[in-house]
């Protein structure tokens, strides 16, 4: 119950809006651009928490190995283009690596 | 490059093979191996399989879903919880802005469209932009219906497969799948952000969230949303201002 109504109600009404204003609503509109910059922030916010703060297996690995994982991770994301695969493999090797050298 | 005029004939059941077919691809292996990492991350947190596998199918939006294990996992109160999952689907809504007039023809039923439009999500969304136009329109509903179809029902499987093999796992390879959704998020978000203001919002969040977790736990995200968010467009407001002057 609590899924349905916090988790899909909660997302479906914006698909929902969507369809239903296709082509009535600018994408540029300053409105939406806000709406789209506070969403932004706090799914990365998730990303930071989950990060700094994770649970289960991860919470046992060192904090800097994580930092330093998911940054060069990013990193070769952005040099390689844009690639997602290269990014999250490269940040997924630095751990493991990073682990198997007890870091 | 074939057009599609040449096999315009061909019937409904072939694109809807076809829209499947297209959800085994790059975008979409990326994608199951983000849901195992979400799998790992729900079962860590204390939902249970039959949970996790109905919030694939209900929700399916990751950022979402994983915003709302959070909520499940800290205890928060339904309203909370509601209020930072509707924040962080907003965006869901000018990604079906872009993809139903691609759809929608004269002849479409609306019911049609609203039924999709529960399949878009960053993947399916991706793949239907850069495809669809090679579809012929009326075809067009149905192959998104074959993407959209393929790709909740393989990762709603996913879930479940992990929850039945997670605890034999060894805890380097547990923490390597928990890596994986931030990751993803990491390099997906950063891809789909239109304008610069985008950046600015996702560096601001990244940095906020772990901040007010260690202020204000139990609205951490929403707080860090709407500040981060607020911060990065009244700096775009600011920098379109000076440009003009």
């Amino acid at each position: 119950m609590f899924i349905l109504v916090a988790g899909f109600a909660a997302t479906d009404i914006w698909r929902f809006l969507g369809v239903y204003l296709g082509g009535k609503l600018s994408e540029d509109s300053d409105l939406l651009v806000l709406v789209r910059t506070m969403a932004t922030a706090l799914v990365a916010a998730v990303i930071g928490n989950l990060i700094v703060f994770p649970g289960g297996a991860l919470a046992h690995t060192s904090f800097g190995l994580r930092i330093a994982a998911a940054a060069l991770g990013f990193v070769a994301y952005l040099a390689s283009g844009k690639r997602m695969a290269v990014g999250i493999a490269t940040a997924e090797f630095l751990l493991l690596a990073g682990l198997y050298l007890n870091f | 490059m074939s057009t599609w005029t040449s096999d315009a004939t061909a019937p409904r059941s072939t694109w809807f093979l076809r829209g499947v077919r297209a959800a085994f691809s790059l975008p979409g292996l990326i994608l199951v191996s983000s849901f195992i990492g979400f799998a790992a991350l729900a079962k860590d947190a204390g939902v249970t399989a039959v949970q996790a596998a109905f919030m694939t199918g209900t929700v399916w939006a990751l950022p979402s879903m994983v915003v709302l294990v959070g909520a499940i996992a800290s205890g928060a109160a339904l309203p909370a919880a509601m209020f930072a999952v509707t924040l962080s689907a907003i965006r869901l809504m000018p990604m079906v802005m872009a993809l139903a007039p691609e759809m929608r023809t004269g002849k479409t039923p609306q019911w049609v469209l609203y039924l999709l439009a529960h399949f878009v999500a960053v993947t399916s969304w991706v793949l239907a932009m850069e495809r669809l136009k090679r579809v012929p329109p009326h075809m067009r509903t149905t192959y998104y219906a074959g993407i959209g179809g393929t790709l909740v029902t393989t990762n709603i499987t996913v879930v479940t497969v992990v929850y039945a093999v997670a605890d034999a796992l060894p805890s380097a390879i547990s923490a390597a799948l928990l890596m994986l959704t931030p990751m993803y998020f990491l390099t997906s978000l950063w891809g789909s952000a239109r304008e610069r203001a985008g950046h600015v919002a996702m560096v601001l969040g990244l940095v906020l969230g772990p901040v007010f977790h260690m202020v204000l736990p139990q609205i951490d995200l929403l707080v860090a949303g709407l500040i981060g968010g607020t911060v990065a467009y009244g700096l775009r407001l600011w920098r379109l201002k000076v440009r003009a002057a």
